[in-house]
């Protein structure tokens, strides 16, 4: 075990690959010399050479159009997106070819591609640098996404993600890049890479979260502990596909489903496991499911974006809900005209 | 990958590819047969207007990064070295013209008369958009590289349709080329022979990369592949970037079409408050171009011609001081956003999914009154 930060441990996971498999290419701005501006590609250009760590044009769609045409000619292009609010420009590729390739020569071609993105808010950035593009991604068929919370899963899922002949989107939580953590370096590729993770276990009620907010859910289980209320915190890691057996499974337990993410609400991840959960184990249910997210706005200006990501105080009050208690949901606060 | 990166050494282009330069950095001022006549109004005067606005962007520069860095602003992406190419366009149009810039602009937002508080909200945080762009005609500055020029194309299109003889003014920098919405840009206004003109601000660098991975040939050569004219001007010349700006204006209100101006300059400090620059580019390089410095020219220059005597040096001190503490009181003195803002504007009329997270949410603000712990 070695102790490392969220980011090194994808730069590790990085370096693994390309040692592992010299078709494993990083392409990206700023990914060589300056090493990304999250400085996760660190020392890679100097190690493998400015033909496996490439300095592109500064252009997304180009980027994300000769990773496809790299990968016809067998390479696994690993593409670096500086910052969420940037992949747009790249979204046609993504959308029209990446995901559709494999579909339309019927399985010819394969599309080894990863896509880093560093997303979401919480470190006071400007407009377009706190995104959560994620359900873009997830509603586009041929393609699967992840999410990783902790370094050990980033450290491995990267190595799954790049191994994977499809195509994957590799969400990175840039707010966590500097949260420390054990690491296995040993332990690389034991589960498939779509399995969800119970965090913690509880009775009472099931709090899925992925990416940034699942040490927020822990932080939200501990806290609601201490007033005997016992969450089972649910780590998504696969957003496309989702390991719905585990969520069930922690459902047909506690009854009751709150799910929280940064991205907007109204058809986000947190609608779609709403609904599947529901369709599966609704004689399960105490209450409906219940999401705590973001508002559906632009991402705010920093000085804002307190009142728009959900925090520990909002979680707990979306698990007020569920335990048919008064929250902001329900409309019975006390001292407040209800809604 | 069997063809290899180019790199810087294998380019065509560099900065001594020839560019128009109406003052050497020596400052001493040039014949042009083909440029003077575009600044022959600019006499000791107005030489000495235009090195007093490079001296108060240059402090407001100055003191932005220095707000940052004691954390009341979130970032700031400086602008020292770029004072020629900003202010000698800038002081160059008109005010019913239209400007699309990046986020490095500043010194062209000053220009437009956009008030220090206006300029600060964005990169304090406190807003996504500093001023109202009708006001100053000027559109919010854009993060997205390359996205405004489309805009400026777009925006040019409807002066035609209108009759008018404005023009709409895009400014992006040499890495923004490289992008598609950029090159769409250009065959837009080249078909509909738009009134815009396309400002590439070449600061050498695009965070990390130099400019030679954008371009193998100087960038102001791309431009005529579209159809569209294009004059490469020594960017740290106040007098030369007003010429070309004035030239390409020119062909833009008499009818005919884009114009395409690199302006060759130097980005001295780093890309934001963010970034590094140790990491990739050396100091021999930084020097080079200080030697190159757009208000030491333009002072040698009004030196020789018995101009910058010691009052004016001190009325320049004096603007640019004053400048800085407007700067610095209007970005303390500017109050913090409430919660309500958040929900401010995402539309113009009422939308129902939006209006029932808001009640939620001031519901749940409620539940906090009379605590601290949030606001
Ligand atoms: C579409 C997009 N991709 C990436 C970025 C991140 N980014 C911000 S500035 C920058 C470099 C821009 O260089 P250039 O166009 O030369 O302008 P300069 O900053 O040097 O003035 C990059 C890559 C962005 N803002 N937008």
């Amino acid at each position: 075990m070695t102790s490392m930060t969220f980011g090194r441990a994808i730069t590790a996971g990085l370096r693994r690959a390309m040692e592992q498999d010299p078709k494993v290419l990083i392409m990206g701005e700023d990914v060589g010399k300056l090493g990304g501006v999250f400085r996760i590609t660190d020392g890679l250009q100097q190690d493998f050479g400015p033909q496996r760590v490439v300095d592109t044009p500064l252009a997304e769609s180009g980027i994300m159009g000769t990773a496809v045409g790299l990968a016809f000619r067998g390479y696994r292009p690993v593409v670096e997106i500086q910052f969420d609010g940037f992949i747009y420009p790249a979204f046609d590729q993504i959308v029209s070819q990446v995901a559709k390739m494999h579909y339309r020569t019927r399985g010819a071609v394969k599309l080894p591609l990863t896509i880093r993105v560093p997303f979401g808010g919480g470190i006071g950035s400007p407009e377009h640098h706190s995104e959560s593009p994620e359900a873009y991604f997830t509603h586009t068929s041929g393609l699967r996404v992840i999410s990783v919370s902790n370094p050990q899963d980033a450290y491995t899922m990267i190595q799954q993600a790049i191994a994977s002949d499809d195509p994957v989107l590799y969400f990175e939580p840039k707010r966590r890049y500097h949260v420390k953590g054990e690491v296995d370096e040993a332990a690389a590729a034991q589960l498939p890479m779509g399995a969800a993770r119970v965090v913690s276990e509880g009775s009472d009620v099931t709090l899925v979260a992925y990416g940034p907010l699942v040490p927020t859910a822990r932080d939200a289980a501990v806290a609601a502990s201490d007033e005997g209320v016992s969450i089972e915190v649910i780590d998504l890691r696969s957003l496309a596909p989702i390991d719905f057996a585990t969520v069930e499974a922690s459902v047909r337990k506690t009854g009751r489903l709150v799910v929280t993410h940064e991205a907007a609400q109204s058809g986000g991840l947190g609608a779609e496991i709403a609904a599947s959960i529901t369709e599966r184990c609704f004689e399960y249910l105490e209450h409906a499911p219940v999401r705590v997210t973001g508002f559906d706005i632009p991402y705010p200006p920093a000085r804002l974006e307190s009142h728009h990501l959900p925090d520990l105080d909002r979680i707990l009050d979306g698990v007020d809900c569920v335990l048919d208690r008064p929250s902001s949901l329900s409309g019975a606060v006390s001292g407040s005209a209800a809604g | 990958m069997h063809s290899p990166v180019r790199h810087p050494e294998n380019s065509g282009s560099t900065p001594t590819d020839p560019y128009v330069q109406l003052i050497t950095p020596d400052g001493v001022r040039t014949p042009d047969p083909l440029y003077d006549r575009w600044v022959q109004d600019i006499d000791g005067a107005r030489l000495r207007e235009l090195y007093i606005d490079m001296a108060v962007i240059r402090r407001i520069d100055t003191e932005a990064t220095a707000l940052q860095r004691q954390g009341e602003l979130g970032l700031w992406p400086p602008l020292l070295g770029q004072e020629a190419a900003q202010i000698g366009s800038g002081r160059s149009l008109r005010t019913s013209d239209f400007v699309f810039s990046s986020y490095r602009e500043n010194g062209v937002a000053y220009c437009r008369g956009v008030g220090m508080e206006d300029l600060m909200r964005v990169w304090r945080g406190n807003a996504a958009a500093g001023w109202d762009p009708y006001t100053v005609n000027m559109a919010p500055t854009q993060v997205i590289i390359g996205a405004q020029a489309l805009h400026a194309a777009g925006y040019a299109m409807g002066i035609t349709r209108d009759g008018s003889d404005d023009a709409a003014v895009s400014y992006f920098g040499d890495g923004a080329t490289s992008q598609g919405d950029v090159n769409e840009a250009m065959v837009f206004a080249a078909s509909f022979s738009a009134p815009v003109v396309f400002f590439c601000t070449n600061n050498q660098w695009a965070i990390s990369e130099p400019v030679t991975l954008q371009a193998q040939v100087p960038i102001a050569n791309r431009a005529p592949g579209f159809g569209i004219p294009s004059i490469r001007v020594d960017g740290n010349d106040v007098l030369a970037v007003m010429a070309a700006t004035r030239e390409a204006l020119d062909r833009a209100r008499s009818g005919n079409g884009p114009t395409f101006i690199e302006a060759v300059t130097y980005r001295m400090g780093p890309h934001t408050t963010a970034d590094d620059p140790t990491r990739y580019r050396d100091d021999a390089e930084l020097e080079q171009w200080r030697a190159k410095d757009p208000l030491s020219r333009v002072q040698a220059l009004l030196a020789s011609m018995g101009l910058f005597t010691d009052e004016f040096a001190a009325e320049a001190r004096t603007r640019a001081d004053t400048a800085a503490a407007e700067l610095r009181a209007a970005c303390l003195g500017m109050p913090d956003p409430v919660p309500a803002d958040v929900f401010a504007h995402v539309y113009s009329e009422p939308h129902s999914w939006l209006d029932r997270q808001q009640e939620q949410y001031s519901r749940y603000l409620s539940a906090f009154a009379g605590e601290e712990n949030r606001k």
